[in-house]
């Protein structure tokens, strides 16, 4: 058992390194607001709120692989409640009451929903944004006569940065101790075929709910801590559709294979989001859908997939059975095909792109 | 106005809520496609018909005999070109499910954003057969009245089709288990891009019936995909009876909440309905537990 010894050794070492270099990451990056203009500063606080959101989606919907489309309802909740309630407590009390009416809901909506099927949650999720804001709507005009206010709390930018690294810290915590742990296991098993999970015994609505509950929390505890960058929230400001969107896009670019996945896709997309809205500020939206259908389409498991099969392919040797010349023969042989169209024009187009079309990876 | 009058208004919107989920249940209980960018074809059949009455006063409901065949096209190439992809890569439903969100998630933003662009984001309304009805003794606006009745044509028209022709008997086969109706030799794909085109002919005539006597601009689409969803889900996924009743359970519920409530709430409305049949009857309305 000598061999083991060394391994946990060597493995103890990796560990301390890679924890050492994570350690110093984090002070750089809480540095970085003293040295930023303050155009810098903004970029890096949506950075680090997406980042957030990003990687709490892909808690969730990572391992369950049921598509949440209900990031900007716990956003915007976290957002008013804070918004709501800045004039009657102190700040980190509105803070924790947000966290709690984000569980509770994600509580209510889990229970009623993920119980049952897969499909009645992504239909839930997909309105509850709008139905909160269309609430709250009509709760400000018609009982409290106020249609949006004011945040102006002593909360700078430098420290809603500081506590979104903060929480981005914890929530890499959470993901990294959720892939190494029975519950997350679980949750894969979920993910990949729920008869066989509910067979092996895992008791599979309350694993659905529980990582809900977390994934929302974070959620809202952002956008309770981004209410104080803006001083005026009304509810359709809030409650912003797109904000859910973007975070899908986000993730599915990134890949949801790795954990640092998200972080390749939130930096590019904000990028590009933002030169879009000042380039070309009326086509954003038809922009960014197709941005999000190219993903889709091409890059199924996101840019960790693309690296990841890159790296597998520079490992390959490289396969020319029949010399250099074989390719260019077959490339000839290819051109000089007759054009056969069996199934007419449009056949001979579909069958192209779903050539062109990557295929989903084999289940391991 | 008596409550017999809110109830009956309900009735009138259920049909047209009707006519939208069944489109829905075509594309989602047959060609198996969950379509979030239903609700942006019905945003641009309401365009054109009123583009078609503003500059050259084309009746909106004869307006539908081009818009109905070119949405139904577009629909066609859409699972032709995008949907087709998918399916074949997909391993199972949810796989496909899930895929198709994703896909339709885009679309939508693309065909909102292409529709801001070419309209702007105003507020659109003109006015056809604006004039009250009395019918029964009752007071109705006689727009809503033919949006009811052309609803119903359409509704009528589907169900025969489903239940007395082949190609229906084909389709029901389909939403009832797909791997065996390509055993008894179906062309499930070819089928499929049918229904789901049907569906989308079926949700341009519901935006030229909007379009009569709702006021509507780019982003409306969302909001009838929500419900649609919704009713589908109530009235049971490939169930066509399911939804129309379903459908006028919602307007009716829609109805009375904007009476006694406030008429901002719809989809509050639809969302407290589902809740309360998924409480009561988890399965769906009609499903069997």
């Amino acid at each position: 058992m000598a061999e083991t010894a060394e391994n946990a050794r060597i493995r103890r070492i990796r560990a301390a390194v890679a924890i050492g270099t994570l350690a110093a990451l984090v002070i750089v990056l809480a540095m970085l607001p003293f040295v930023l203009s303050d155009y810098g500063l903004s970029l890096l606080v949506n950075v680090m709120a997406y980042l957030v959101l990003t990687i709490a989606w892909a808690l969730f919907s990572g391992t369950t692989r049921l598509v949440s489309l209900a990031t900007s309802a716990f956003f915007g909740v976290g957002m008013y409640t804070v918004a709501m309630l800045i004039n009657v407590l102190p700040l980190y009390a509105t803070f924790a009451v947000a966290i709690a009416v984000g569980a509770v809901l994600a509580l209510v909506v889990g229970v009623l929903t993920l119980r049952i099927s897969g499909m009645f949650f992504v239909i839930f999720s997909f309105g509850l944004s709008e139905m909160i804001r269309e609430l709250m709507v009509w709760w400000e005009i018609n009982q409290t006569h106020t249609m949006g206010r004011y945040v102006y709390v002593p909360f700078d930018t430098t420290m809603i940065y500081e506590h979104l690294l903060g929480l981005a810290v914890l929530v890499f915590f959470v993901g990294w101790q959720l892939r190494r742990s029975r519950f997350g296991l679980a949750l894969m098993v979920i993910g990949e075929d729920e008869t066989v999970a509910r067979q092996v015994g895992i008791n599979v609505p309350f694993s659905k709910v529980t990582i809900f509950i977390v994934s929302a929390m974070f959620m809202t505890l952002t956008g309770a801590l981004m209410a104080p960058r803006f001083g005026f929230i009304n509810p359709n400001f809030a409650f912003n559709p797109l904000v859910s969107f973007q975070v899908v896009i986000m993730a599915i670019l990134g890949g949801l294979q790795r954990l640092w996945g998200p972080v390749l896709g939130v930096i590019p997309l904000l990028v590009l989001s933002e030169e879009l809205q000042t380039e070309f500020p009326f086509w954003y939206s038809v922009l960014l859908g197709l941005v999000f259908m190219v993903i889709v389409y091409f890059l199924p498991r996101g840019l960790t997939g693309l690296i990841e099969e890159g790296w597998a392919a520079l490992g390959k040797p490289l396969d020319l059975p029949r010399g250099l010349t074989g390719p260019l023969l077959d490339a000839w042989g290819w051109l000089s095909r007759p054009i056969l169209l069996p199934r007419g024009l449009a056949g001979a187009i579909e069958d192209r792109w779903v050539k062109i079309m990557p295929r989903l990876p084999e289940k391991r | 106005m008596s409550a017999i009058e809110v109830i009956l208004g309900g009735v009138i919107l259920g049909g047209l809520y009707a006519l939208v989920a069944i489109g829905f249940n075509l594309q989602y209980g047959m060609a198996r496609i969950v379509n979030l960018a239903y609700g942006e074809f019905l945003m641009g059949a309401a365009f054109a018909a009123f583009w078609m009455f503003t500059l050259f006063s084309i009746n909106p409901i004869l307006g539908m005999i081009l818009t109905v065949p070119v949405t139904f096209g577009a629909n066609w190439l859409v699972y032709r070109l995008l949907m087709t992809p998918l399916v074949r890569r997909a391993r199972t439903r949810d796989q496909l499910e899930g895929e198709t969100i994703l896909a339709t998630f885009g679309l939508l933003f693309v065909l909102r954003g292409a529709a801001t662009l070419a309209f702007s984001a105003n507020n659109r309304f003109y006015d056809y057969l604006g004039e009250p009805l009395h019918l029964f003794g009752f007071t109705f606006a006689a727009n809503r009245v033919l949006a009811f009745a052309v609803a119903c044509v359409f509704g009528g028209a589907i169900w025969l089709a489903l239940n007395y022709t082949r190609f229906g008997t084909a389709l029901r086969a389909l939403a009832i288990d797909p791997t065996g109706a390509e055993l008894v030799g179906i062309d499930v794909r070819g089928l499929s891009a049918l229904a789901f085109a049907g569906g989308g002919a079926l949700v341009a005539a519901a935006g030229t019936l909007v379009s009569t006597f709702l006021t509507f601009n780019p982003s409306i689409g969302i909001e009838f995909t929500m419900k649609a969803l919704v009713v589908v889900i109530m009235g049971g996924v490939g169930n066509m009876g399911g939804s129309l009743l379903a459908g006028f359970l919602l307007g009716i519920a829609e109805a009375l909440c904007s009476y006694f409530v406030d008429s901002g709430l719809t989809l509050a409305v639809a969302y407290a309905l589902f809740l309360a049949v998924l409480v009561i009857r988890p399965r769906g309305l009609f499903g069997t537990p």
